[in-house]
């Protein structure tokens, strides 16, 4: 049977700082610093992350090239834990929020929301230290319509006995084709050498970027599939699947189907029911393909010589899901959330099939094209207008007042209290319980933290490291009542017998 | 009181329905434009004035 499908997000904000500043403060590295230690200050006492077991040139395929690649992460820069479990941090001159880890993907909707918060009330804290008239603004896109793009990254528990090479087959033709889902829509297109007259809009601010079938690159020649192997827990059971190719959502709805469709399709291929026949013949011309069809009805050479479009294999794999729900449960995913996810997966499916506008309270790239498409016709605006580009970056604007998402009609499926809550409170079914209730307790005695060890410092003796190799464990139905009950950590460390 | 469960009822379970002439459907044509059109005033409102410069000026560097 399917293990749980933990899971989470992790998401490179744009930032860009304007006003009277000088080119230091402008810098995106110095105002990705800015934002997040202004948020701290404001916020929590800092505990910094621990790089002990950061490996992140580790290849699921079974090597590593630590020794050839840079380290991904800059030690030097802000790098914090949130004591919501979440990670915030500067990642390639950019602001990154890792949600905890959750158990299911409507714990990890509630925790995205609550970084898209936690960034806008860094953008206010960061509002005061600079000079009057100055101003940062960050965004939740994913490209800044010049070739340059940064990630939104999904991560999925997996058992390590699963075959990669059946995780990639399998997944693949999933990853190409959701976009016609959850593509967050992007005006123009950054391929070299096409125009915006050629490609005026499309489904999916990443499709442009992603040139390999598998590989370990995330910043150059990205894969559909990455193969990263950094579980964060027991390597011996657990395989984090690291996904790259992903838009970031403002849809709620989005962003629930993204990561539930994920772990359903996961959860099937973990179950071997899900099948080989809808590989893609060639997977990276088909992803740009779909992508630059908003017509939705190019189709797509499958590797068996049948031809079908993007929107009749998302329909495939939504059937065998509900088979899949009939034959072994949804469990793995959360029942009430699979079967949530089911549904809402099937009706934009429909209403794509129907008449696209009719989810443009669900679909990004939907209520993006209608919004531009309407405004190019009231202004006489053309292909390659700025006021259209303008348009999809604001689109994207975390400012609440400025954000276009947030006036377009999307549906709401979070609470509002749930989402404050959850920028400081962690989830209760992870590990994220244990880290984010000890930092909230005692963040003077915490010397570090990362995914699966927190070292306390206690005084004396030498530092302790708490390990956290199983992702189940620590929640608050383990250790609530040994937190709660302990008053400093060398209690609660003596009631962990460790 | 103030918890709130996250469980969301997904697809309730359709009990009987006594819907007379299915009023919601009355979103005609015409009141979609109208809709859209507020919501174009709206954009015309907060839409970054300086279009050009600020297309132009948003540069990232690229991530992963």
């Amino acid at each position: 049977m399917a293990i749980p499908k933990v899971c989470g997000i992790e998401t490179e904000y744009g930032i860009l700082v304007r006003g009277p500043v000088s080119d230091t403060a402008a810098n995106p590295v110095t105002a990705s610093s800015l934002l997040i230690n202004a948020y701290l200050a404001a916020n929590s006492r800092r505990v910094g992350w621990d790089f002990e077991d950061e490996h992140p040139g580790s290849d699921a395929r079974g090597f590593r090239i630590d020794d050839l690649l840079m380290p991904e992460i800059e030690t030097s820069l802000v790098n914090a834990v949130l004591t919501n479990g979440a990670r915030y941090y500067v990642d390639h001159a950019h602001p990154e929020i890792s949600t905890p880890e959750c158990l299911t993907a409507r714990e990890a909707l509630v925790f995205d929301r609550a970084a898209e918060e936690i960034v806008w009330a860094s953008m206010r804290a960061a509002q005061a230290l600079l000079p009057s008239g100055a101003e940062v603004l960050c965004h939740k896109n994913n490209s800044d319509g010049k070739g340059n793009s940064y990630g939104c990254h999904e991560n999925y528990l997996v058992a390590r006995e699963v075959p990669f090479a059946r995780i990639v087959q399998q997944i693949t033709p999933h990853f190409v084709t959701r976009q016609v889902v959850v593509g967050a829509g992007k005006v123009g297109c950054e391929l070299p050498g096409t125009s915006a007259g050629e490609v005026p809009f499309q489904l999916s601010q990443r499709a442009d970027f992603f040139e390999e079938e598998v590989g370990l690159e995330t910043t150059l020649k990205r894969p559909i599939v990455n193969t990263r192997d950094e579980p964060h827990c027991d390597p011996t059971k657990y395989r984090r699947l690291h996904v790259i190719v992903g838009d970031a959502n403002m849809s709620e709805t989005a962003t629930l189907v993204k990561l539930g469709a994920a772990c359903i399709v996961l959860a099937m291929i973990e179950d071997d029911v899900l099948g080989d026949d809808l590989t893609i013949a060639n997977p990276v011309n088909a992803i740009r393909q779909v992508s630059h069809d908003p017509s939705l009805q190019r189709t797509i050479l499958l590797r068996n010589g049948r031809r079908i479009t993007a929107l009749q294999v998302q329909f495939e794999l939504l059937e065998r899901a509900r088979k899949y729900e009939r034959s072994h449960g949804l469990e793995a995913v959360g029942e009430d959330v699979g079967t949530e996810v089911l549904g809402l997966w099937e009706g934009i499916l429909s209403g794509l099939e129907r008449d696209p506008d009719s989810v443009a309270h669900q679909v990004d790239w939907v209520a993006k094209r209608r919004i531009v498409n309407a405004y190019a016709e009231r202004h006489g605006a053309r292909p390659g207008d700025a006021r259209l580009k303008a348009l999809d970056l604001q689109y994207h604007d975390l400012r609440a007042d400025k954000c276009l998402a947030r006036k377009v009609g999307l549906d709401v499926l979070t609470d509002p209290a749930d989402v404050h809550r959850a920028m400081t409170e962690p989830p209760t079914t992870t590990r994220a319980y244990f880290r984010g209730r000890c930092l909230a307790k005692w963040p003077d005695q915490i010397a570090a933290a990362n995914w699966d060890s927190i070292v306390f410092d206690i005084g004396r003796d030498p530092l302790r490291r708490v390990p956290m190799m199983e992702p189940l464990r620590g929640t608050a139905e383990y250790v609530a009542r040994l937190i709660d009950e302990s008053e400093t950590p060398a209690e609660l460390l003596a009631k962990l017998g460790s | 009181m103030a918890e709130r469960t996250q469980k969301q009822k997904p697809t309730p379970a359709r009990t009987e329905e006594t819907v007379d002439e299915a009023p919601v459907v009355a979103a005609t044509g015409d009141k979609l434009k109208a809709e859209l059109d507020d919501l174009l005033d709206e954009i015309d409102e907060v839409l970054e004035t300086n279009a050009e410069d600020f297309v132009k000026s948003y540069v990232q560097k690229g991530g992963q």
